[in-house]
């Protein structure tokens, strides 16, 4: 059918990225929780190591059927 | 609200990749089969995380923050109780009947073991029902985007219904399988950092706990009696309505998951489903629950100087519906607040898609094909599905329109779960493993007990019976529903000639060989996979008591 490891890896990655580029670019102000870490730019990059993880899972192990 | 364009860019790029998902899935729709069941060749954990999914919509996430700041950890048994035995029996004793009579759907199971006018009232009850909850759906999630974002609720639905037909039209069935799992791990990935930013503020658990009144923080505990807790209902209740009527009525019968199920490739797959499903589903409480009991606790001790979180409605009581969005906009700053949208957004999607496309098969298959226009080529169908895709969305959004005037949205969806869903647990439990029943017992016990259930709802409306809460009434009205619905199909079944016993064989437990799992890996065979889930949810019970 579709090897959904593809998608899920990608789209991770890439609002992961969105997220802790934003994070860097513009810290946010005063939350109601303080924290070591930008919020945003330390999500941001726990969402792109799963994204990374599920795109180079599916590059390493491709699925017998077909390809993305 | 301060949304940003990084915002309403994240919504977009999720919002491309779920189009994309269906464009790329449409060059594998080539007749009706593919569109309908997907073919029957998917791998089980991506139909198991999908019958997760398709019942996760805007309205359970909301519902159930909602019921976690109203009535406490008592909704952790919509979970623990109310879900998971009955997602391991449908997996373990009913899946073989489902996927081995290569029914297309759970109507036309129904066709193939009693009677034509069996199904006939299934397909539109369910395909009433479906239209509705996706309607409720769409308005939960319309809400919330005019809360934050400040949309117009027909903007909103506009678009969201928009990009649901976009996908589903396309790629039928597959396509909204497969966008359910992308989807489930957003709802994970954009819920998580609200829970744990919380808990990091109030305190941990210790201090929610110490914020909360004492009845909110046990599942257990406080169901001697209902006065003991904020459900205003006792174990009974609790166990045989919400836990046995309720949930086996749903997570057994309900084709929008068992469809999933259905559209696995082998018998095993199938089997496996609800059982992968399970897991995460026991935690899920963690995730939409806590922010319902943070939000409360903010409310009723809000930090020096600020107002409390849910604001207090004309009745006297707590905004709880909103719980969940006013706590996202509590903590979330601008980006992480895109991709908190994002979440509730795909939680609206994968159970908008789930509604569609159970109701496109059922329309097409149970009485499109069945009653309208019996003998025509496969092409026909595959439009017919295609134009009820659109249809079936259109009534949606009308239902959403509809919806606007409940206090409690997931009160109302039980509600219709008791008239519909309860009854029917009854019709296939003696179905399944009672060779007696027959075509018009089946019929007319299920029509007994959607009328007993209703006749319920009348006399509490009326005043001639009452209970603490809406939902102990649901609950009650739920086992009413099933016991007269058992007790008119026994009864009408042995005063009507059974059908003879080489036509039920695949179709009632006495005829049908057991599933062969020997060949299976041990730690894939359903009842191995059963146990184990169902031993990991006593032990949640226990922690959580």
């Amino acid at each position: 059918m579709l090897d959904l490891r593809w998608p899920i890896g990608l789209l991770f990655t890439l609002v992961g990225l969105m997220l802790a580029g934003w994070g860097l670019a513009r810290p946010h102000g005063t939350l109601p929780v303080t924290l070591a870490v930008d919020l945003n730019l330390g999500w941001g990059l726990v969402m792109t190591l799963f994204g990374a993880a599920m795109t180079g899972w599916a590059a390493l192990a491709p699925a017998p059927d077909d390809g993305p | 609200m301060n949304v940003h364009w990084i915002d309403y860019a994240i919504l977009a790029t999720y919002a491309c990749f779920v189009v994309g998902i269906g464009l790329v899935l449409k060059r594998k729709v080539t007749d009706a089969e593919s569109f309908f069941i997907a073919g029957r060749q998917i791998p089980a954990w991506i139909t198991g995380l999908a019958f997760l999914s398709a019942n996760l919509g805007a309205l359970e996430v909301m519902g159930m923050a909602a019921n976690g700041a109203k009535y406490g950890l008592l909704t952790n048994h919509f979970y623990w109780v109310g879900a998971i035995p009955a997602m391991v029996f449908v997996g373990v004793f009913m899946m073989p009947f489902y996927y081995g009579s290569k029914a297309r759907s759970v109507p036309e199971y129904l066709k193939l073991r009693f009677d034509e006018k069996t199904r006939g009232l299934n397909a539109l009850t369910f395909a009433g029902m479906t239209v509705l909850a996706s309607g409720i759906n769409m308005f939960a999630m319309a809400k919330v985007f005019q809360l934050l974002l400040g949309w117009s609720m027909d903007a909103s639905i506009l678009v969201s219904a928009l990009v649901v037909l976009a996908y589903t039209i396309t790629g039928g069935l597959a396509s909204s399988i497969y966008n359910e799992v992308l989807q489930f791990f957003l709802i994970v990935f954009g819920f998580l950092p609200l829970v744990l930013l919380g808990l990091h503020d109030v305190g941990g658990w210790q201090g929610l706990s110490a914020k909360l009144p004492e009845g909110f923080i046990h599942a257990w505990s406080g169901l001697g009696s209902a006065a003991g807790n904020p459900m205003g209902i006792e174990w009974f209740g609790m166990v045989m309505g919400l836990g046995f009527v309720l949930s086996f009525g749903y997570w057994c019968t309900d084709f929008l998951v068992v469809q999933r199920a259905m559209a696995a490739e082998d018998m095993t797959a199938a089997r496996n489903t609800p059982l992968i499903a399970a897991v995460p589903k026991m935690l899920f409480p963690f995730l939409v629950i806590t922010p319902g009991l943070i939000a409360l606790a903010l409310t009723l001790h809000p930090a020096a100087g600020a107002a409390p979180l849910l604001q207090k409605l004309p009745d006297g009581t707590w905004d709880y519906n909103n719980a969940l969005p006013m706590l996202m906009g509590h903590y979330y700053p601008t980006g992480l607040l895109g991709l908190g949208l994002t979440a509730l957004l795909a939680s609206f999607m994968s159970g908008m898609a789930g509604n569609v496309t159970a109701f496109n098969t059922v329309w097409t298959y149970d009485i499109y094909q069945a009653y309208l226009r019996k003998e025509a080529p496969d092409a026909h169908y595959l439009w017919m599905g295609r134009v009820a895709t659109v249809v079936g969305i259109a009534l949606s959004v009308g239902a959403a329109y509809m919806a606007m005037n409940f206090n409690n949205i997931m009160d109302y969806l039980q509600l219709l779960f008791s008239f519909f869903n309860a009854p029917l647990f009854a019709t296939f439990l003696l179905g399944m493993f009672w060779q007696r029943a027959t075509g018009h017992g089946a019929f007319w016990g299920l029509m007994a007990g959607t009328v007993a259930a209703m006749g319920h709802y009348a006399a509490i409306k009326a005043g001639v019976t009452s209970y603490p809460s809406d939902m102990a009434g649901n609950f009650y009205g739920a086992i009413y529903a099933f016991v007269v619905c058992l007790a008119g199909t026994i009864t009408i079944s042995l005063v009507t000639r059974p059908r003879p016993a080489e036509e039920l064989a695949g179709l009632v437990w006495s005829l049908t060989p057991r599933p062969e799992s020997r060949d299976v890996a041990w730690h894939r065979r359903p009842a191995v996979v059963g146990a184990v889930v169902l031993a990991l949810t006593v032990a949640l019970n226990l922690m959580f008591w």
